[in-house]
C-alpha cells in the first residue's frame, strides 16, 4: 500500500467522524426505526389479517403446557421417555433378526468359505472373526435402534419441539453461566456428540460455546444407550421383582440420562465460576409455530442423512477394533496374552473403583466407537474367565442370544451389581469417542480445549465410581 | 411455425426444463443466494430446487454454515447457495455472520429472500435492508399455507409493486410454487424482469447526503468494492473493524473477502 492510498484512506475515515458528528449520535436508531417504519407501511398495505383472532389457538395451548414452569419438565422427561422405550422395545426384534442374519448364518459360511480357499488361520482370524464380526455387531445392534430413534428425534424436530426444551432449559443454563442454546446443542448430543460439538456454532459466545462444547458428553449418544440398556436390564432389572423389571430398568436409563443433564449443568456452572469466568448472554429464540410433522419425507431423510451415515462411521470404525481385539487376544508373550496381561495388571486399581480389568481395557479399545463397548467386554471376560463352549475362539466378538447368557458370562466373570451400576455410570462419564475428540479440535481449534474435553469426564468417572463403591462397600460390605 | 412464447409460459415445457444437478455445479452461469430470516424454509427451498437433502428442521439456527448446490434451468445452470437465517445485515453477531458476508461479498446474481407469509412485516426488515444494497432480488413468500391457517390474507400484486422485485408465493414444503420461483429467479437473472427495487423513504436529508457523499468517496478509493452503500453506512455508524479494514486498505481486497468466503466454506464441507 503505497503513501497516497493510506492518505486517501485516513480522509474518508475522517469524513465519516464529521458526517457522523453531523447527522447525531443516535444514527443507529435513526435507521432502524425508518427501516421498521417503511417496513410496517409496506406491510400494511398487502396484508389482511382477520379483524377477530380465533379464540382457540392450538399452538397456544400447547405452549402453554410444554413450556408452563410446572409441566414443562415433566412433559420434556415424558416424551423422551416415551422416546426411547419405544427405540428399545421396537429394536429388539430386527436387531435379533439381523443377528442372526449376520452372525448365527453368514459367519459359519464365511468361515467355511475361508477354509475352502485355504486362507491361512491368522489372515481369516483376523479378516472373519476380527473385522467382519465387528462391522456384524455393529450392524445388527445400531441399526434398528437409529433406524426408529432418528425418524422419531427428527419427526419431533420438524414438528418444533426443540426451541420449547430450549426455553424450559433456558434459565437453568443461565443460573449456571452458560448460553440457553445449549440446550438445542445438548439434544443433538443424544444422537450423537460430535453433530452437538458442531452444533454449538449457534451459541455466539466463545466463552458459552466452549462451554457447550466441554460439557456436551454429558448427552448420552446412540452408541452409549445399548450399553446402559442391557446392562440396566441384566443387573437393575434383575435384582428387582419380576413384574417390576421392565419399568426399573428403563427408570435407570431415564436416570443416567437425567444424571448427565443435571452433570452438564453443574459442570457449566464450574467452569463460568473458574476458567471461563462471564456473564450468560442474552439472546432471543422465535418459537416457531408448531407445524405438521411431514411423515414421508422425515423417514427417507432421517434414514438416508442420519441412520446411514452414522451407521457407515460405526462400521469403518469397527472393522479396524474387531482386527485390535483378535491381535491383542491372540498375541501372546511368555505364554499370556498381552489382553490377559493388561488386565491383570490394572485389575487391582479397577477394583478400587468398583470395575476390573476387563472393563478398563474394552473402553481403551473402543475409543474409536462407544458402539462395541459391550461385545469387547464379553469376549474378554470370556478370555480371562476361561469358560469354554460360547463364542468361537480367543478374540472373536460376539453377542449372546439371550441375556440370560450374557448374565452367566457376566457373573462368571466376578460380576456384581455394583459393577453393573459403575458400569453404566462410567459409561456415561468418560472420554469422547475418537471422532467426537477430532470434531472438538476443529471446532475450537485448540490442544487445551480438546485435552478438558477429553480428560475431564475420564476424572469425574472415576471419582464417581470411587465413591459409589466405597459407600457402597462401607454400607453393604462387599 | 411454432410460436416458441408461448412453450415457455407452459408449465409442462418448464417442468421439463429444470434439471436438479445436486452438487454438480461445475461452469454455472449465475449464482443465487437464499437469504432470509431463521425457520422460514430456506432449506427446503434449496432442497426443492437442487434435489439435495440438506437436513431441516423446525428451529432458528438449524444451518450454520452455507451449503451449496446447483439447478439448471433453460439451459443456464444456476449455483444455489443456502445461507444460515439472518435477522438484519446491520448487526454484528458473529452466527448471522456468514450470511451478511455473502450477500454483501458474496456479489450473487440474484438474493432470494425466503420471508414468512405470517411474519411478513417484521420479515420485511431484513428484505429493505437487502434491497438497499442489491439490485436483483426475487422475495419468496413461503409459509402461505400457513397464513391462509390463519386467515392471513396477502396481496403479493401490491407487494411486489411496492419492493419493485418479482414476489411468489410459495408453500416449500408442499413443492408449492417453485416452478415460478424458478422462473423469476430465471427472468431476473437473464435480464427479462428489470427490478426497481424499493428504497428506504424518510431517511433525514443529512442522513440521505452522508451516505452519498461517503458512498462516493470510497467508491472512489476501492472502485472493485461491491458494497460501497453498507460499508459508507457501517462507517457512519462507527464500527470498529470495517474503520480498521478501511484504514489498512483490506476492504477494497475483494479477492480477500472471497478467499476468506472458500476457507469457511472448506472447512464446512471437511465436518
Amino acid at each position: 500500500m503505497t503513501k497516497i492510498h493510506r492518505q486517501n484512506n485516513e480522509a474518508i475515515l475522517s469524513l465519516a467522524n464529521n458526517l457522523r458528528w453531523e447527522i447525531g449520535e443516535n444514527f443507529h436508531d435513526k435507521l432502524m426505526e425508518s427501516i421498521y417504519a417503511n417496513a410496517t407501511t409496506i406491510a400494511q398495505k398487502s396484508v389482511t389479517t382477520p379483524v377477530v383472532k380465533p379464540r382457540f389457538s392450538l399452538d397456544r395451548a400447547l405452549d402453554r403446557i410444554v413450556t408452563s414452569p410446572v409441566l414443562g419438565f415433566p412433559m420434556m422427561f415424558l416424551v423422551l421417555a416415551v422416546i426411547f422405550w419405544l427405540t428399545i422395545e421396537g429394536a429388539n426384534v430386527p436387531s435379533a433378526m439381523l443377528f442372526s442374519l449376520l452372525i448365527d448364518n453368514f459367519h459359519p459360511v464365511l468361515k467355511d468359505f475361508a477354509f475352502t480357499i485355504g486362507l491361512p488361520s491368522w489372515l481369516g482370524g483376523v479378516l472373519i472373526d476380527g473385522a467382519y464380526l465387528a462391522m456384524a455387531w455393529v450392524i445388527s445392534v445400531m441399526l434398528p435402534p437409529m433406524a426408529i430413534f432418528f425418524p422419531l428425534f427428527t419427526l419431533l424436530e420438524d414438528f418444533g419441539y426443540l426451541p420449547r426444551v430450549a426455553f424450559n432449559m433456558d434459565n437453568l443454563y443461565k443460573r449456571a453461566g452458560a448460553h440457553g442454546k445449549q440446550a438445542l446443542t445438548m439434544a443433538m448430543g443424544f444422537g450423537c456428540n460430535a453433530a452437538g460439538v458442531v452444533a454449538a456454532r449457534v451459541i455466539d459466545s466463545p466463552r458459552e460455546r466452549i462451554i457447550a462444547i466441554i460439557t456436551n458428553n454429558f448427552s448420552l449418544c446412540n452408541g452409549r444407550w445399548p450399553t446402559q440398556i442391557l446392562i440396566a436390564t441384566i443387573f437393575i432389572g434383575g435384582a428387582a421383582p419380576a413384574y417390576l423389571a421392565g419399568l426399573v430398568s428403563a427408570g435407570a436409563v431415564v436416570g443416567i440420562a437425567v444424571l448427565g443433564i443435571v452433570l452438564s449443568l453443574v459442570v457449566s456452572w464450574a467452569l463460568s465460576r473458574t476458567v471461563l469466568k462471564g456473564e450468560a448472554s442474552a439472546f432471543s429464540l422465535e418459537l416457531p409455530p408448531y407445524r405438521p410433522p411431514r411423515l414421508l419425507r422425515t423417514l427417507y431423510t432421517s434414514l438416508i442423512d442420519r441412520t446411514l451415515i452414522v451407521l457407515w462411521r460405526a462400521v469403518v470404525f469397527a472393522v479396524p477394533a474387531g482386527i485390535v481385539i483378535w491381535l491383542v487376544s491372540n498375541i501372546t508373550i511368555g505364554g499370556e496374552s498381552i489382553a490377559g496381561l493388561f488386565i491383570n495388571w490394572v485389575d487391582p486399581v479397577s477394583f478400587i473403583i468398583g470395575l476390573n480389568g476387563v472393563i478398563i481395557l474394552a473402553y481403551i479399545i473402543a475409543i474409536p466407537a462407544n458402539e462395541i463397548v459391550i461385545p469387547t467386554i464379553l469376549m474378554l471376560t470370556v478370555l480371562v474367565t476361561g469358560i469354554t463352549g460360547v463364542g468361537s475362539g480367543d478374540g472373536v466378538m460376539f453377542e449372546l442370544d439371550s441375556i440370560t447368557a450374557t448374565k452367566d458370562i457376566l457373573i462368571a466373570g466376578g460380576w456384581t451389581l455394583l459393577t453393573g451400576i459403575n458400569l453404566m455410570l462410567f459409561s456415561l462419564l468418560h472420554n469422547p469417542c475418537s471422532t467426537t475428540i477430532y470434531t472438538i479440535y476443529r471446532e475450537t481449534k485448540s490442544v487445551k480445549w480438546t485435552l478438558v474435553s477429553t480428560l475431564l469426564p475420564v476424572v469425574m468417572g472415576i471419582a464417581v465410581c470411587f465413591f459409589v463403591t466405597q459407600i457402597w462397600r462401607l454400607f453393604a460390605g462387599f | 411455425m411454432i410460436d416458441t412464447n408461448n412453450c415457455a409460459t407452459c408449465p409442462v415445457h418448464n417442468i421439463g426444463n429444470l434439471k436438479k444437478l445436486g452438487i454438480n455445479m461445475k461452469d454455472y452461469n449465475y449464482v443465487v443466494a437464499l437469504a432470509g430470516n431463521p425457520n422460514t424454509g430456506k432449506s427446503t427451498v434449496f432442497n426443492n430446487l437442487t434435489g439435495l437433502k440438506q437436513h431441516t428442521g423446525n428451529w432458528p439456527g438449524k444451518t450454520v454454515t452455507r451449503a451449496e448446490g446447483g439447478f439448471e434451468y433453460n439451459s443456464s445452470k444456476f449455483k444455489l447457495v443456502d445461507l444460515p437465517g439472518t435477522y438484519s445485515l446491520l448487526s454484528t453477531s458473529t452466527d448471522e455472520q456468514v450470511a451478511r458476508d455473502f450477500i454483501l461479498f458474496g456479489q450473487p446474481d440474484v438474493t432470494v429472500i425466503v420471508v414468512d407469509a405470517t411474519r411478513l412485516e417484521r420479515n420485511l426488515n431484513l428484505v429493505l435492508q437487502v434491497l438497499e444494497i442489491t439490485d436483483r432480488a426475487v422475495l419468496c413468500l413461503n409459509l402461505m399455507d400457513e397464513a391462509k391457517r390463519n386467515n392471513i390474507k396477502i396481496d403479493e400484486r401490491q407487494l411486489a409493486k411496492d419492493l419493485g422485485i418479482p414476489v411468489i408465493p410459495a408453500e416449500a414444503r408442499q413443492y408449492v410454487g417453485m416452478q415460478d420461483l424458478i422462473n423469476a429467479i430465471f427472468e431476473v437473472t437473464s435480464g427479462k424482469f428489470v427490478c426497481k427495487p424499493y428504497r428506504l423513504k424518510s431517511k433525514s436529508k443529512e442522513l440521505n447526503y452522508a451516505i452519498e457523499k461517503l458512498t462516493q468517496e470510497i467508491k472512489q478509493a476501492f472502485p472493485d468494492i461491491p458494497n460501497a452503500t453498507w460499508v459508507a453506512l457501517r462507517l457512519l455508524e462507527g464500527d470498529q473493524s470495517i474503520i480498521e479494514a478501511v484504514r489498512t486498505g483490506e476492504i477494497g481486497n475483494i479477492k480477500l473477502v472471497n478467499t476468506l468466503l472458500e476457507e469457511k466454506e472448506l472447512e464446512a464441507e471437511r465436518i
